[in-house]
């Protein structure tokens, strides 16, 4: 280059590269400094995706486990697990227990160890500042601590059945339960691994907020930004604002639990109701961290696969706004059984319908952008149309479960196990794989398998539904959720869910082995394997894109 | 085309709410409510039989021996295989078997079951409309629109209109739910315990019952009782179960002595939070005599799903004489005390908390009708239970 031409054998440059590195805009550093000390958004969003994928599978593999005990009537193989987690036989007690701790990593793993990381920190880092023609995240190095503390949290919740029993407290670690109700060093562990998963996200948080807001390309106007950036702007605000409070609750529980103090305990004139209270605070705001950058990413895929702008795309945007925003006053809708008011109870209901009209304009809108359209059915696409279905089937059950005087009987039953896995498992998790097909050419510079991609779909698609959908019948006939053994009567569903289960695994092993075969031997993907409809900047790129991209600022017209 | 799909949008708004009757659960009728049951004349004659032998461990309270009645006390009941309790294979809910149940149960199949089918439905065959109509071999060109400002204002209006029709029901059947007990209702205290229910009934001289689940043949000492099926389905059974009227207004109080449990009786349509400190009071009326079983709905420890709940409903004179082989007393049986069932949340509950707790010393029978009026909204007030410290059961 010009440069080195112009200090020709300069003893104070160390050698070729590292003179390079200032000038060549695809020059990467070591294996160590690259990965372990990155500062590089895409690097850094691929250690989040290969996180969540770690994650998902351990997560995966619990859910295995419990539906393996739930196949049939009566205790089959928690007495086996518990024995082999702890060494030698183990009582009925310390059995059931182990439930408990199952369902609660479960619930954990997959929220803040595999569905956000794979979506805020995996795709937004990745694609947000290509999409809004930024070189890179606003704090780079404060980008590398978001990533870097979730591997002690982690940590922390996977060794805590290892001291002490595990931590069975459910996902959502009420009070009193989760303080006088289990001593061991255990659920403090977990405790602390929500601190620093918490603490991550709202780091990232604050890099996304700040990212968007001053590194848009010129001409980027926020009401030009893809749908997407969008979806991750009022996601960030979201965590922001919700995280601090479950930080608090749970710093609460922390000293209830070790320092004596009794903000939970009606003994010391606390309250147990106050913990549910903060905890859904944060925990309904959380339900739309986890789908609205789903929202986005089926935005950017429908239009695309439409080779048409998205329809109504103010609607879509300052819908995601009014849902974050109403997210925000309807937490005690998760409460509708611990003695509320009449008034509070009223109130809740109302206002979680309200949520139900933007969820419906963005329903509508994908809906109306394929209308017109040119449609091709690539796999992405046809994980998109997939997640809106399913999204519609979780949601409307959500409109039951809004209606306080019907929630007295379905809460805490298989009912809402239903509801949440049709808006997660075949929500959320739709929109990451059809992200995941729509982005793998770009980041990875490979094609996918296609064939294997579609398999991938009907596979996971059957399995899902034949999985979650029966839920529903056994919450309508009253199973209650977090049982590890349940009366006769609940057995043919369950066992239909198990079978479902399977299917679906059998989907994740066409998945892995697609993932295997197309990083090994994927065809070149070119800048723009998507062809017209793909108009935002990352196609412009290259395939993978450069190290450092836009060091010439794109101009948006 | 925006034309064609503004018609389909108008027509998503009024289907829903003509689209009845297309639910896929099939409504069991459930009975008509009656106002009041016929009241069977010979109790002690029709409940003579020990369906439900008293545990091992059986509570403490006294019962005085009668000949006609076995020391539990429990009536002979057949347990009606369709109703109280799940049926395997069953797609739909519960048969109802309270007024505010079969109103929920007509609600939810018959306002909401075919709302949410007809927006799926509507959502799919969209779906394959434009998958199938404008796929790129059907459709090479596409189109550039992006705005419609008619449509957008309809499918924003269509959902609210829709909204606003479920929300009238539901508004009403919490108003319902939340009428408070009348004077004369009989008092159930539920308390949970890890992993047991206690029961008392503090206008009845102090009946306290202790319900644990049965365990299996296989899992009991030799000379355990164990569950038969007399006693109701595995996991559903329980040693001593409670008995309450039919016909007759409940007042249900539930706290908790540890963690937060909930008492939760599906036929009743009935889930309320037992939680430590607090007092939570709703009230139901049972419409029709039978065993009733549900579970603990809130994750309490290990044994979650090992306590459940039996309730049994029989006419009133068979619940007397019930109460009375329980060494109790009806109400009214003698002078009333002047010991007052408290409110929580009315006026001066800090007061009458404390109250509460002398009342549950007493043995003698509260009067209910003492109750001092309460504000309608109040009937679950207790969540604003000032009173320090808990363990209201102990």
């Amino acid at each position: 280059m010009t440069d080195t031409a112009l200090h020709p054998g300069s003893a104070f440059v160390g050698h070729e590269d590292h003179h390079h590195a200032h000038h060549d805009a695809d020059h990467k550093p070591g294996f160590f400094a690259r990965w372990f000390l990155s500062t590089n958004h895409k690097d850094i969003g691929t250690l989040y995706l290969i996180f969540a994928i770690v994650a998902g599978i351990i997560g995966g593999a619990i859910s295995g486990l419990m539906r393996a005990e739930l196949r049939e009537p009566g205790i089959q193989y928690l007495g086996i697990w518990a024995g082999m987690l702890h060494g030698g036989a183990q009582s009925l007690d310390q059995s059931l227990h182990l439930w408990n701790v199952l369902i609660t990593a479960h619930g954990l793993i997959m929220v803040f160890f595999m569905v956000m990381p794979a979506m805020i920190g995996g795709f937004g880092n990745w694609f947000v500042p290509i999409m809004i023609g930024a070189p890179d995240m606003a704090f780079p190095r404060m980008n590398n601590v978001s990533f870097w503390l979730l591997i002690p949290a982690f940590t922390l919740l996977l060794a805590s059945p290892f001291f002490g029993s595990g931590a069975g407290v459910g996902w959502t670690a009420y009070a009193p339960l989760s303080t006088f109700g289990e001593p061991g060093p255990s659920v403090d562990m977990a405790i602390l691994s929500l601190h620093l998963a918490g603490a991550s996200s709202i780091l990232g948080a604050i890099n996304f907020i700040t990212t968007i807001f001053n590194m848009r390309a010129p001409g980027m106007t926020l009401h030009k930004m893809p749908l997407f950036v969008w979806s991750v702007l009022v996601t960030a605000f979201l965590l922001l604002l919700s995280l601090p409070v479950l930080a608090a609750a749970i710093t609460m529980l922390l000293t209830d639990r070790n320092f004596g103090t009794t903000f939970f305990d009606p003994a010391g004139g606390g309250d147990p109701i106050l913990y549910q209270h903060l905890f859904w605070f944060f925990g309904h705001p959380e339900v739309y961290i986890m789908i609205l950058p789903g929202f986005g990413i089926v935005s950017q895929i429908i239009a695309t696969f439409s080779r048409k702008p998205v329809f109504g795309y103010l609607g879509m945007a300052y819908a995601m706004v009014a849902i974050g925003v109403v997210g925000f006053v309807v937490w005690a809708h998760h409460m509708f059984a611990t003695g509320l008011s009449v008034n509070t109870k009223m109130y809740f209901t109302a206002a979680t319908m309200i949520i139900a009209v933007p969820t419906g304009i963005k329903i509508f809108s994908w809906i109306a952008t394929m209308w017109g359209g040119s449609l091709t059915f690539k796999t992405p696409m046809v994980w998109a149309i997939g997640f809106i279905f399913m999204f519609t089937v979780g949601g409307v059950t959500g409109v039951v479960l809004a209606n306080g005087g019907i929630d007295d009987y379905m809460h805490d039953t298989y009912y809402v196990v239903a509801h949440f896995h049709y808006v997660l498992s075949l929500g959320a998790v739709f929109a990451l794989f059809a992200g995941f097909y729509y982005w793998f050419p770009k980041m990875s510079g490979k094609m996918y398998n296609e064939i294997l991609g579609q398999l991938h779909f009907w596979v996971f698609f059957i399995g899902v539904n034949l999985l979650f959908f029966p839920m529903h019948f056994l919450g309508l006939q009253g199973m209650p959720r977090r049982y590890p053994d349940y009366p006769d009567a609940f057995a043919l569903w369950n066992k239909v869910a198990t079978h479902g289960y399977e299917i679906m695994a059998a989907g994740m092993a066409i998945f892995f082995i697609n993932l295997i075969w197309s990083l090994i031997a994927g065809k070149p993907a070119g800048d723009n394997p998507w062809g017209e409809g793909a108009t935002t900047l990352e196609w412009t790129l290259s395939s993978p894109p450069p190290y450092h991209q836009f060091e010439t600022l794109p101009r948006i017209d | 085309m925006p034309k064609r799909m503004k018609a389909i949008a108008i027509a998503a708004g009024l289907g829903c709410t003509a689209l009845s009757g297309a639910a896929f659960a099939t409504p069991a009728a459930p009975p008509a409510p009656k106002a009041a049951p016929a009241p069977q004349a010979a109790a002690e004659g029709a409940g003579v039989s020990n369906t439900a032998p008293t545990s091992a461990a059986a509570p403490a309270t006294a019962a005085p021996t009668s000949p006609l009645l076995a020391q539990d006390g429990a009536p002979a009941t057949t347990i009606d295989p369709n109703v109280g309790l799940p049926i395997d294979g069953r797609i739909g809910l519960q048969p109802q078997v309270t007024k505010n149940g079969v109103f929920a149960h007509w609600m939810h199949n018959d306002v909401l079951l075919p709302v949410i089918t007809a927006i799926c439905v509507l959502v799919l065959l969209l779906l394959v409309w434009v998958v199938f109509r404008y796929r790129r071999a059907a459709n090479p060109v596409p189109s550039k629109t992006s705005h419609n400002t008619l449509v957008e204002v309809l499918w924003t209006l269509g959902p609210v209109v829709v909204l606003v029709l479920i929300a009238i029901p539901s508004i009403g059947l919490l108003q319902a739910q939340f009428k408070p007990a009348p004077a004369g209702a009989v008092t159930l205290k539920a308390i949970g315990n890890q992993w047991y229910w206690t029961y008392q009934y503090p206008d009845h001289g102090g009946i306290e019952i202790t319900a644990n689940m049965l365990k299996e043949k296989d899992q009991v000492a030799p000379g355990e009782r164990a569950r038969t099926d007399a006693d109701g389905p595995r996991l559903l059974a329980v040693d001593n179960r409670i008995v309450l009227p039919v016909g007759v207004p409940i007042r249900l109080i539930t706290t908790s002595n540890d963690v937060i449990h909930s008492w939760a009786i599906p036929a009743f349509w009935m889930k309320l939070d037992a939680v430590p400190g607090r007092l939570n009071e709703t009230s139901f009326t049972i419409d029709k005599p039978g065993l009733y079983f549900g579970q603990c709905s809130e994750l309490c420890g290990a044994r979650h799903a090992f306590m459940p709940i039996a309730v049994q409903a029989v006419p009133p004179a068979q619940f007397a004489a019930w109460v009375a082989a329980k060494g109790g007393q009806m109400p009214g049986s003698k002078a009333p005390s002047s010991s007052v069932i408290p409110q929580p949340g009315a006026e001066g509950s800090a007061v009458e908390a404390a109250q509460a707790n002398a009342a549950e010393a007493v043995t003698g029978p509260a009067d209910n009708m003492a109750v001092p009026a309460q504000s309608p909204t109040s009937a679950q007030g207790a969540t604003g239970n000032p009173a320090g410290p808990g363990n209201a059961g102990q």
